[in-house]
């Protein structure tokens, strides 16, 4: 039996799976409390050179103190930080080699888009014809040739994102810090956006961290993605490891949508494990092996793509089959989620999607249709809290 | 359907309304006084009430008032380029008000920056406590500074008893007293525009311009400065122009020698009681005043249009 691999393989680029490998950002047990309020919480991470490193989470989760500790806008209350190997305690933000991509932009609005890119190499004291040279290249490689004389508050949206960007990018940091960079765009120009920034990540061969609340943004850009919640990160791996095996109820629940099943483990296996639903009785085989004991609660979480459905009633005492009326239906255009009610309170539903592969259905799926769902024994993951 | 029509056109004439009130306001209460006392400016002195012919009774006729008309001249203006005293006495204001408005600038800058990056919670009281000598008669504030700046008075008591000089200092009747007086009176002015501009500065530019590597005395300089020059412009102003025809501060701070153009038009209406040439020379100082101030905002919007 071939290998399984989990999503799509992007690029081979997996430093984080040899230990030797040098780490080129390293947050060693690194906590920040303001006054009574702990932001980060004893956290220890890894970032590669030329790895794409998304932070993720909610509001307050600690993601954007993370970034500011690098950035040098505040100070670990204890551990350490190292960049390409360097303690980077002491040292101010303006003798850091990281730029930052506001979320604001914060584009001096006082300046030129050539000035505001050129700001930084200013700082530096590079020779006018280097900086001349760098400025067109940046202008150039973010398509802002014709703006350079305008100032922020003449361009678009998405032309003082770019700005900030070219600014951010013009000289040349270690790691690239991009904090909520496309909150302020809307949704096409955004998912463009993000190809561009991916595009230029690997042409640049630059380190970027993004720090971000939309996993979708996270999960295309990022090579890995670290979940964070209260100051502590949830799970560092990467998107599809996080999508397809979320080490806990809380990342399977925060990233996209899953159907989280109250089970009983009432067998264990090395072939796998089999559980029983606590509310609706129905019977889950599934291949993982868990840490589990027997008759332990735990949460089966299962996608709703990876959930069949049909027309049709189930046999009884059958695996992995649910039997279930329709209760609610949400067409999406691409796929529709059907909400299956498979106990008697009516909030006890399982969703599954389907996709609209044809555009017209001799017999479609309706309201209080009886319905069997169905799932394979690697569908799901057990999840112990 | 009329309803929907009729509710813009409504908002139109309100809209209109809303702009004629300062318009009216202007109109009534500077544009009109100033025409009075440019017709003052025109007349000759006499011995009457009031003391300069022609009056102007609209009581007389069309005749009586085209023969008025005739009546006023430019002479008035003509003396005042020949007597020194005068155009003395407006680059003599000028000096005092420029110099007294960099002074102020320079002590108000740091307290409207203060201000601004002080914590959220203290800036109402800050703020109460730049306008509070608002409370109290301007001229008591200026006579008690008499009390403090004299011989005899608070600050040389203070020094002395310091041992840090021997004898006295003479502040009052110095120009050095005028500036304090007008430093201090014109203070407010000029910190609430700038801490206005300051405190709207966003923090995050500064931030963005370290990240870049301009630490943060250096940020000050190419963002904070630039960022609060409309602030620093609007304060300067406020402090400038009232400065220069200052009246109370230099005749109760100032010495026989301090010349200011405040103290002469005094002398000349109420000394010499000549209203004709005390208009004019009120007439000049505004134009003293407005010309820079309509070439500068001219200047101003020409910058902004070749921006845009």
């Amino acid at each position: 039996m071939a290998k399984k691999s989990i999503g799509p393989v992007r690029r081979e680029f997996v430093p984080w799976e040899s230990p030797d490998h040098p780490p080129f950002i390293e947050f060693r047990n690194v906590t920040k409390k303001f006054g009574e309020f702990t932001a980060v919480n004893d956290l220890s991470l890894k970032i590669y050179e030329r790895e794409f490193f998304a932070l993720l989470g909610g509001s307050g989760c600690g993601k954007t103190t993370l970034m500011r500790m690098l950035a040098g806008f505040e100070t670990p209350t204890t551990g350490q930080i190292f960049l390409d190997g360097q303690d980077m305690a002491g040292i101010p933000p303006y003798r850091r080699p990281s730029n930052m991509m506001f979320q604001s932009y914060a584009l001096f609005p006082h300046m030129s888009v050539e000035k505001n890119i050129a700001f930084g190499l200013k700082q530096d004291k590079l020779p006018a014809q280097d900086i001349e040279s760098r400025v067109a290249e940046m202008l150039r490689l973010t398509k802002l040739e014709e703006f350079a004389k305008r100032k922020p508050h003449q361009l678009s949206g998405g032309q003082r994102q770019r700005v900030a960007l070219a600014r951010s990018l013009a000289k040349r940091p270690k790691v690239l810090l991009l904090d909520e960079p496309l909150g302020a765009l809307d949704r096409k120009l955004r998912e463009e956006t993000q190809f561009e920034l991916m595009a230029l990540q690997e042409d640049l061969e630059m380190t970027f961290l993004i720090v971000t609340h939309d996993q979708e943004e996270a999960m295309t850009v990022a090579d890995r993605i670290a979940v964070m919640d209260k100051g502590q990160l949830v799970q560092v791996a990467t998107p599809a490891e996080i999508y397809e095996t979320p080490n806990s109820k809380f990342v399977a629940d925060f990233i996209g949508d899953v159907n989280l099943i109250e089970a009983k483990v009432v067998e264990k296996s090395t072939t796998g494990t089999r559980l029983v639903s606590v509310t609706d009785g129905f019977v889950i085989d599934s291949e993982q092996n868990t840490d589990a004991g027997t008759d332990e609660t735990v949460w089966y979480a299962i996608r709703p793509e990876k959930v069949r459905i049909a027309q049709g009633t189930g046999e009884a005492g059958a695996v992995n089959q649910i039997g279930g009326l329709v209760w609610d239906i949400a067409y999406l255009g691409d796929v529709s989620i059907i909400h299956v009610k498979v106990g008697e309170d009516d909030h006890d539903t399982i969703r599954s999607t389907f996709a609209n592969v044809s555009r017209m259905v001799e017999k479609p799926i309706t309201w209080d249709d009886e319905v069997v769902l169905t799932f394979d024994r690697d569908a799901g993951v057990i999840l112990r809290g | 359907m009329t309803d929907e029509i009729a509710a813009p056109a409504k908002r139109t004439f309100g809209g209109k309304l809303l702009i004629a009130v300062p318009y009216l306001w202007l109109l009534i209460f500077f544009l009109a006084p100033f025409l009075i006392v440019f017709k003052i400016s025109l007349s000759q002195v006499a011995i009457a009430i009031p003391p300069y012919i022609p009056t102007f009774d609209l009581a007389e006729g069309w005749q009586a008032f085209t023969d008025n008309l005739a009546e006023l001249s430019l002479e008035n203006y003509l003396w005042l380029t020949e007597d020194a005293l005068y155009w003395k006495s407006y680059v003599s204001s000028v000096i005092i008000a420029g110099i007294s408005t960099m002074l102020t600038l320079l002590i108000g800058y740091p307290i409207a920056y203060g201000m601004a990056r002080s914590p959220r919670a203290w800036r109402p009281t800050l703020l109460m406590l730049v306008i509070l000598p608002f409370w109290t008669s301007f001229l008591i504030r200026v006579y008690a500074w008499i009390g403090i700046l004299k011989n005899e008075g608070l600050l040389n008591q203070f020094l002395l008893m310091l041992g840090l000089i021997d004898e006295p200092l003479v502040i009052l009747n110095t120009n050095i007293a005028v500036y304090i007086g007008i430093v201090y009176s014109y203070l407010p002015f000029l910190v609430l525009p700038l801490y206005a501009s300051l405190e709207r500065l966003d923090g995050s530019l500064l931030e963005a311009a370290e990240d870049l590597g301009s630490p943060p005395w250096k940020a000050f300089w190419q963002i904070t400065v630039p960022l609060s020059l409309p602030g620093v412009i609007a304060g300067c102003f406020l402090v400038f122009i009232p400065a220069v025809g200052e009246f109370v501060i230099p005749d109760l701070l100032g010495g026989s020698d301090t010349l200011m153009i405040g103290k002469t038009l005094w002398v000349e209406f109420f000394n010499n009681r000549d209203w004709p040439v005390s208009s004019a020379v009120a007439v000049i100082l505004i134009l003293i005043l407005v010309i820079p101030i309509v070439l500068f905002q001219n200047q101003q919007q020409k910058m902004s249009e070749a921006d845009g």
